[in-house]
């Protein structure tokens, strides 16, 4: 009986799997000419993803570039240590953490909103103007983002120095002084891209149906009121994967736009893990220790978007995937 | 006042204290847009200034001693016209490499009898989550030769894993599989079908592929300054970050007149490449808004 049971079952886990070999053998033969079409983006994936991932394997080994990345000596965790016992460490992690959460911070609730007061504007000429202009400086560069920055907050002939001069201050050297980094940073930030990220939110709410509005008004729900009971939880799903994907990606600060902002001066805020990877790797040529800073890099910010989804979907019902 | 502007009508009257609130709704929009704004017309009003006015801090708002020297000088630097060539060179092959081999994984992920897809967007969406980091890609990169080449900038970052997640949601929701099903039955291949019907169907998402990969190919400059070495292959990016950002036109060797001359130009330079580099983005920015917007939208809904 029980053998028979069992034979049974594998029988059944045989015919499944011919029929899945069945299934895609179909598909191949009548999808081949897709099948062909996707070889190019796989290798790509191949190529430039996923040998990447294999390549960190130097941070486990001393990479010589005569001996490649296969016959260079293993060294175990050495350039980790290196790196957490280094001074440097709680700075960049520091750094890191702060810039994020700031950033965050700022550039999480703003777009919000922007969208809510931009929904309650009846005029639809002046709705558009504004979104128009707010969304506009999203495709600047962030090489001519610094470059602004960098003129209006000169410190002889910058704009904002001389409205402090006007009343009487002295000029501030902005970028000079760390502890302006951040707020430069996340303010530079919230202007570029508020109008853009309102966007999204804007659509949530216009998919409201505007009947709760109507039975809202006969009750006699101030404009405030209905913000807060209709509009509010209208947008909570949308705001949570946002929060969800700007929380996982805590570690993973853009490389780009700290680079061109930091000096000598400022480097004690300014100096984030990518930044201290660039330097190292290309300019300093040192590849291991390199790759085994960016790779605990990798390993966090992974660890933290999982985490954060699985929080958020206990709590909000709310994931990624 | 602000009542008057509304076109709704309204069947309840609306109170005081909501009346207030909208008014304070407006006035803190407009304070938005000033904010916005200004920084903008700075930058504009400064280039169309003289030398002198802007090395000067004349210019608060609107332009002082109108001249158009900035870009005279601009366009009449050999760097800066190379390397506006080399970007529009690197946003026209680019953002044609891009779209095609997005078009070429997104499409048959979209089609439910394509056997394997989950596995196959799991492969892809899973190099969003994970990455082997800088210098693993910089080894590739290398090891296939393409440092100092034009390679370098138009392959290893060809492929947006969102934009494909966008397309494939577009074609999923837009080409129904019995569309496909019949056309086979016609007798019609799928490299057919995806060609005669599905991208003449697919105008809008191929604007939006279009102009999201110009637009990041436009403004990159760190793959630039990681892979390319002379200066002749420079995207105008690069350029612009030697010339505004390092300071590297100061020449020494010159009289006190000649250098401070050159020092009001350089200031005034810097105001106007700020101009001439974004200008292609923004002048196109409010014809194409609504395409972005739509591809945010897209991209929006899970899939």
């Amino acid at each position: 009986m029980k053998t028979a049971s069992v034979g049974q079952a594998t029988s059944a886990n045989i015919q499944r799997r011919n029929s899945q070999w069945a299934i895609a053998m179909k598909s191949i033969r009548r999808h081949w000419q897709l099948y062909l079409l996707v070889i190019p983006p796989v290798l790509y994936f191949l190529i430039f993803k996923y040998i990447p991932m294999t390549n960190a394997v130097i941070a486990f080994k001393d990479y010589n570039v005569v001996l490649g990345i296969w016959g260079s000596p293993w060294v175990g965790f050495k350039h980790f240590k290196l790196f957490f016992e280094n001074p440097v460490f709680w700075t960049l992690v520091r750094n890191t953490f702060l810039l994020s959460v700031s950033t965050i911070a700022v550039s999480f609730p703003i777009p919000i909103l922007l969208a809510l007061a931009l929904n309650e504007v009846g005029h639809q000429g002046f709705k558009r103007l504004v979104q128009l202009v707010t969304y506009a400086p999203y495709f600047i560069s962030t090489v001519v983002m610094v470059s602004m920055i960098l003129l209006l907050f000169a410190p002889r002939l910058g704009i904002i120095n001389q409205f402090i001069n006007m009343f009487g201050f002295r000029s501030i050297n902005f970028l000079g002084v760390p502890s302006f980094f951040r707020p430069i940073y996340v303010f530079s930030d919230v202007w570029q891209t508020a109008g853009y990220s309102a966007v999204i939110y804007l659509a949530a709410l216009s998919g409201i149906d505007p009947t709760l509005y109507e039975a809202a008004k006969v009750d006699g729900a101030s404009r405030l009121q209905r913000i807060r009971y209709i509009d509010l939880p209208g947008i909570l799903p949308t705001a949570v994967i946002i929060l969800i994907l700007s929380v996982g990606n805590v570690m993973a600060v853009g490389f780009e736009k700290v680079f061109l902002l930091q000096n000598p001066l400022n480097l004690s805020t300014s100096e984030v893990i990518s930044t201290y990877v660039y330097k190292m790797g290309l300019l300093n040529a040192n590849f291991s220790f390199a790759t085994a800073v960016g790779l605990f890099n990798s390993v966090v910010n992974l660890v933290l978007l999982v985490s954060v989804n699985f929080v958020a979907k206990r709590l909000a019902n709310a994931s990624l995937w | 006042m602000t009542t008057t502007t509304q076109r709704r009508r309204r069947p309840i009257q609306e109170s005081l204290g909501d009346k207030i609130f909208l008014g304070v709704i407006y006035v803190v929009l407009t304070i938005v847009l000033v904010i916005v704004l200004y920084p903008l017309i700075y930058i504009v009003s400064s280039s169309l200034s003289s030398p002198l006015a802007v090395s000067s801090g004349r210019v608060w708002l609107w332009p002082v001693d109108f001249s158009l020297r900035g870009y005279q000088v601009a366009l009449s630097n050999p760097q800066i016209v190379t390397g506006y060539l080399n970007s529009l060179f690197y946003t026209f092959f680019g953002t044609l490499i891009s779209v095609t081999l997005t078009v070429m994984i997104a499409y048959p992920l979209s089609r439910k009898s394509f056997y394997g897809r989950n596995v196959l967007m799991f492969f892809i969406v899973f190099t969003m989550l994970f990455s082997g980091g800088l210098i693993p890609t910089y080894m590739v990169v290398r090891d296939l030769g393409m440092i100092n080449t034009r390679w370098a900038l138009l392959i290893p970052q060809a492929i947006f894993v969102w934009q494909v997640i966008i397309a494939r949601t577009f074609f999923q929701s837009s080409i129904p599989d019995e569309l496909e099903e019949a056309s086979a039955i016609d007798g019609c291949s799928d490299l057919r079908f995806l060609w005669s019907v599905v991208l003449p169907l697919s105008k809008p998402i191929l604007a939006v592929l279009v102009l999201m990969y110009a637009v990041s190919q436009w403004n990159a400059y760190f793959d630039a300054l990681l892979y390319l070495k002379s200066v002749e292959l420079h995207p105008l990016q690069l350029v612009l970050r030697s010339i505004l950002i390092l300071n590297t036109t100061a020449s020494s060797n010159m009289d006190a007149a000649v250098m401070i001359e050159r020092q009001q130009m350089a200031e005034l330079l810097k105001y106007s490449l700020i101009v001439i580099a974004s200008l292609p983005v923004l002048i196109i920015y409010p014809f194409v808004q609504r395409y972005f917007v739509k591809g945010m939208l897209i991209g929006s809904i899970k899939g």
